[in-house]
């Protein structure tokens, strides 16, 4: 098996995410499913890694995880004032840019 | 002594300011303030005139600079003074005939309760005239000359109560504004050309320019004379203008007003002389003019509008000889200032007979008034003799040059073209104007009772009106004589206006004489329509001219058809174009945006998911385009 | 540790790959299709697991354990937190509001999947070098070297990053109290006007049997009152209507109490046929 089996998982899971972005409303599903597509890029690049023999790739992935992990800090943050303000967790509640 | 011209306005204005914001506590003295003020003025004039005559000719002339009224890098307009003989005598003119009719008016306007306002009105008239005729840069004249505008405009409607007066007053300002607008490009076009609006530069450098430039500057000049001197084609207004009261009608025709057109060509005759073609526009004008005046007063019944025409026709002969240039501009000075007199006492008669008549102005019920009012009879009798140029009397001396200088115009067909005409001229004013006499002096009484009853009983009028009728038809008896003296008044105005002598294609004696028979025949011709048959009260229709010329040879009628009808034509396509054209291209593109912007508004649903899938989209786009490229 | 640098990977990775793949997809999708937030939670974790043994196998052990301890262990258990917090709402619905979006996200994805797989396809990958010299000295010491020499910069800066994000979290969750907090006295003096609900809600049903507070009490014309029930539960719709059962199971007490008094009726009667004939069977 060719390991780029790995880049192709990769891609389907991305894809997955992002259509799971676009199609569930409460914003906790959506930052998964971000998660999710945050973790195929770290899949193809720990797989790129191996395939050029460095390991550039994997501390890319790393530093991804760190960012990642930030990001889920300052993202649930917002959920849960936005919870507290709307008391509803619906992306598509905070629609007042509509005319 | 300069610093005395400003009073010849200031008087005047100061009595208008006093008089039309001092409100009702003036009403009781409001007229002899503004006759005050007017004397005032005339005395100051004449101060100013003695002095002058002290000096020697050629130093006469008069400078006063009051101040720096819009001093622009490049534009500079000051408010200065000017007075030389020129100035001179349309300052005795405008003062002297001015007070008069302020006397006159005393009595006349005695039992209208706005008086005050009236005599407020009168001196902001004589205000703007003199400003007009002793500014010393032609934007200075404008605002004399605007200020004349508006001061007629409040006479002409000083009976507003009258839809008629109203609307006189409105055409004599629309009419007006015509004129305005040359005058207005006129000094546009000097100040690019000379750089100045003063008289001084521009007429000095009038050799340096462009005949094309001076003969542009010349016509429209002349455009703002037709304006308010009531020429042909603007002289419409005029015989609408009688709505007034009838010493405005007097002002007007004898001493302000209609005499600044003729002020405005002969100040400007270093303009015209270099300019040939304006010149002959300015004697065509006037010759067309004088005919017109004459023809409309020989039909007209109402007594003023009879006497309107024949101001038309006399300012015609004024302008005739403006255009004739330096062996014209005295002479045509000289029958402004006797015309003044006579016509003032003309129409201060004529309003005296309606003073007695109820107010009566069809002439047609006059008749035999000489036994009822015969100091109006004499003195308006005289005012007649002169105005026909029955021989010794001021029409006569300045009228009957005019005819040499205009068979002088040059030694061709010319010559004879336009000598015929001031010719036949003449005779048709003897007969308008002995019909006058007739129909109003002579016959058989005509009056009838109005509709209420009331008919009229003739009287003589007030000392107030017969003593300016009295003093102005001893001008109208004397003062040609004694301009002519010696040549006095030639002389007098030759500084300024320069003078040639006529050379007529016909010798001096003859057209004397063909003057006086001309008159005589058109007098005797009027005798015999008028004076040996008694006059039908109701008019008869008339022949086509007559019929015609009662209604100002249909000069009404061809407004309204070319600009009245052509104006409401083009404007109809124009709003026809501008809306469907025009609005059609700013509202189908409204509309378009509007409908476009309505379909990209349903996309902008304010749903974050939406946005998102239009990024995703763009990116999978983006994507697929960047592995298209790779492929290719 | 040496057949992971080879060419082509071993026969046993390659069934790893192909199963736990499956498993990974699967857990994806459920992710995104699963109705509940907490069951969506859970299904990521599983997928994330799976992807540690990828990485495990892909030669970055490191990554590995730190995708187990950090993502699925911290992450997802934060995930976990705020889920509880927020509670259930509407937006666990998976009928779409918006027109056209289903449709439109769908096509995205897939043309996205489309685009992704073909342009891999198309890469030239044929260098594949393998981990085995860069993993020499250890997984973790290698790119503990890479990280405090080449990338020191980047990893200083992500601790400042985290950091801020600490600091961010603290402010957007904190709440300064605005105005002074009412008193007992002042929240009674507004129920009062509000003029609703002024005494102490009612209470659930009677029929203490199981877990009573779900049901709605019944009004005096037996009609139920959602208001008894606690309103997490009325939310999540999780109210049983016990007005039938109640009335089924009055119907059978009357039943009993009619075959024990003997009565005589034609319901009764047939209980009885089948009960003597019961009686007669046992007596055989």
């Amino acid at each position: 098996m060719s390991p780029v089996n790995y880049l192709y998982l990769a891609a389907l899971l991305f894809a997955i995410g992002s259509t799971g972005v676009l199609i569930r409303r409460n914003a906790i599903v959506v930052f998964m499913c971000i998660e999710l597509m945050l973790n195929a890029c770290n899949l193809a690049l720990v797989t790129f890694s191996r395939m050029h023999g460095n390991l550039d790739g994997q501390i890319i992935a790393f530093f991804t995880m760190v960012v990642a992990a930030a990001e889920v800090v300052v993202g649930l943050a917002i959920i849960v004032s936005l919870f507290r303000s709307r008391h509803s967790a619906s992306v598509d509640d905070a629609s007042l840019m509509k005319l | 002594m300069e610093n005395l011209i400003a009073l010849l306005v200031a008087a005047p204005l100061l009595g208008a300011a006093v008089l039309l914001c001092g409100g009702r506590r003036l009403d009781r003295s409001g007229h002899w303030i503004g006759t005050l003020l007017a004397v005032a003025s005339f005395a100051v004039g004449v101060l100013l005139f003695a002095d002058m005559l002290g000096k020697d000719a050629e130093h006469r002339a008069l400078h006063q600079s009051l101040f720096s009224w819009i001093p622009v890098e490049g534009f500079q307009a000051d408010v200065a003074f000017q007075l030389d003989q020129l100035s001179m005598t349309f300052v005795l003119l405008i003062t002297g005939v001015g007070s008069l009719i302020h006397v006159y008016s005393i009595g006349y306007m005695e039992h209208d309760e706005r008086r005050r306002r009236f005599f407020g009105y009168l001196n902001l008239f004589l205000a703007a005239m003199l400003l007009l005729v002793i500014a010393d840069n032609y934007l200075l004249l404008y605002v004399g000359w605007e200020g004349v505008g508006l001061a007629s405009y409040l006479l002409i409607g000083f009976w507003q109560h009258k839809p008629s007066a109203a609307t006189a007053a409105k055409k004599a300002f629309l009419v007006n504004r015509v004129g305005d607008m040359g005058l207005s490009i006129a000094i546009m076009l000097m100040f690019t050309t000379f750089g100045t609006f003063a008289f001084g530069p521009v007429l000095e450098s009038t050799g340096e320019t462009s005949e094309g430039m001076l003969t542009a500057i010349g016509l429209l000049l002349l455009l703002a004379a037709c304006g308010k001197s009531a020429q042909v084609p603007l002289q419409s207004w005029l015989g609408d203008a009688m709505e007034g009261p009838t010493p405005v009608s007097a002002l007007i025709h004898a001493a302000t007003m209609v005499t600044a057109g003729v002020y405005l060509i002969t100040r400007s005759g270093a303009i015209f002389n270099a300019a040939p073609d304006a010149q002959l526009a300015v004697v065509i004008v006037g010759a067309v003019t004088l005919l017109f005046g004459a023809i409309v007063g020989c039909a007209k019944d109402d007594i003023k509008k009879a006497l309107a025409g024949s101001t038309m026709s006399q300012i015609g002969y004024m302008i005739l000889a403006a255009g004739l240039g330096p062996i014209g501009y005295a002479f045509a000075i000289m029958h402004l200032v006797t015309h003044g007199f006579f016509k003032a006492g003309l129409f201060l008669g004529a309003g005296s007979v309606m003073h007695g008549m109820n107010d009566e102005v069809d002439m047609r019920k006059y008749g035999g008034l000489r036994k009822y009012m015969p100091v109006t009879f004499v003195t308006f009798g005289l005012g007649y003799l002169a105005i026909i140029g029955f021989p010794g009397l001021s029409g006569f001396w300045s009228k009957d040059k005019i005819i040499e200088a205009a068979f002088a115009y040059d030694d061709g067909i010319r010559g004879w073209i336009f000598g015929g005409v001031a010719l036949l001229g003449a005779g048709i004013t003897a007969f308008y104007m002995t019909r006058v006499m007739i129909m109003t002096f002579f016959g058989e009484k005509r009056w009838q009772p109005d509709e209420s009853g009331n008919e009229p009983h003739p009287h003589e009028s007030p000392k107030s009106m017969t003593i300016p009728m009295i003093v102005l038809a001893f001008g109208s008896v004397f003062a040609g004589g004694l301009f002519s003296l010696n040549e006095s008044f030639v002389k007098w105005l030759e500084p300024v206006t320069q003078f040639e002598h006529p050379h007529p294609v016909i010798s001096v004696p003859a057209i004397t004489a063909s003057t006086v028979v001309v008159l005589l025949l058109g007098a005797a011709l009027a005798y015999v329509m008028y004076g040996r048959k008694p006059v039908p009260v109701t008019a008869p229709r008339g022949s086509l001219l007559t019929r015609a010329a009662r209604r100002d040879l249909l000069q009404d009628d061809l407004n309204h058809v070319v600009l009245v009808r052509g104006g409401e034509h083009l404007t109809r396509s124009l709003v026809y174009v501008d809306h469907t054209m025009v609005d059609g291209v700013v509202n189908g593109t409204a509309a378009g945006f509007g409908g476009l912007s309505g379909r990209m508004r349903k996309m902008q649903n304010g749903f974050a998911r939406s946005y998102a899938v239009s990024m995703f989209g763009g990116t999978a786009i983006l994507i697929a385009a960047t592995l298209l490229m790779r492929a290719v | 540790m040496s057949t992971l640098a080879a060419y082509a990977t071993s026969s046993g990775e390659a069934l790893q790959f192909w199963v736990l793949g499956t498993v990974a997809v699967i857990g994806a999708l459920a992710t995104v299709f699963m109705k509940k937030a907490v069951h969506s939670a859970l299904c990521l974790a599983g997928t994330m697991i799976i992807l540690a043994v990828f990485y495990l196998a892909n030669g970055a052990y490191f990554l590995g354990i730190v995708q187990v301890v950090v993502y699925t262990g911290a992450i997802m258990m934060l995930f976990l937190f705020v889920v509880m917090l927020v509670g259930v709402t509407a937006a666990d619905s998976l009928k779409e509001t918006i027109k056209g979006q289903r449709w439109l996200a769908a096509l995205c994805g897939l043309g996205f999947a489309v685009l992704l797989v073909g342009g891999i396809g198309n890469a030239s990958l044929k260098e594949f070098n393998g981990l085995a010299q860069a993993n020499s000295a250890g997984n973790t010491e290698g790119l503990a070297a890479l990280i405090f020499t080449k990338y020191v910069f980047a990893f200083e800066i992500t601790g400042a990053l985290l950091i801020t994000a600490a600091v961010g979290a603290m402010v957007l969750t904190h709440r300064e109290r605005t105005e002074r907090a009412k008193t007992q006295r002042e929240l009674a003096e507004e129920r009062v006007r509000e003029g609703k609900h002024l005494p102490p809600l009612p209470a659930p049903g009677v029929y203490a049997r199981h877990n009573a507070v779900d049901i709605a009490g019944l009004l005096p014309d037996g009609t139920p009152s959602e208001l008894t029930v606690n309103k997490t539960l009325r939310d999540r719709g999780q109210i049983r209507d016990v007005s039938s059962e109640a009335l089924n199971d009055l119907k059978a007490l009357e039943q009993r109490s009619d075959e024990r008094l003997g009565r005589s009726g034609d319901a009764a009667s047939s209980t009885d046929d089948a009960a003597s004939g019961d009686k007669k069977e046992a007596a055989k």
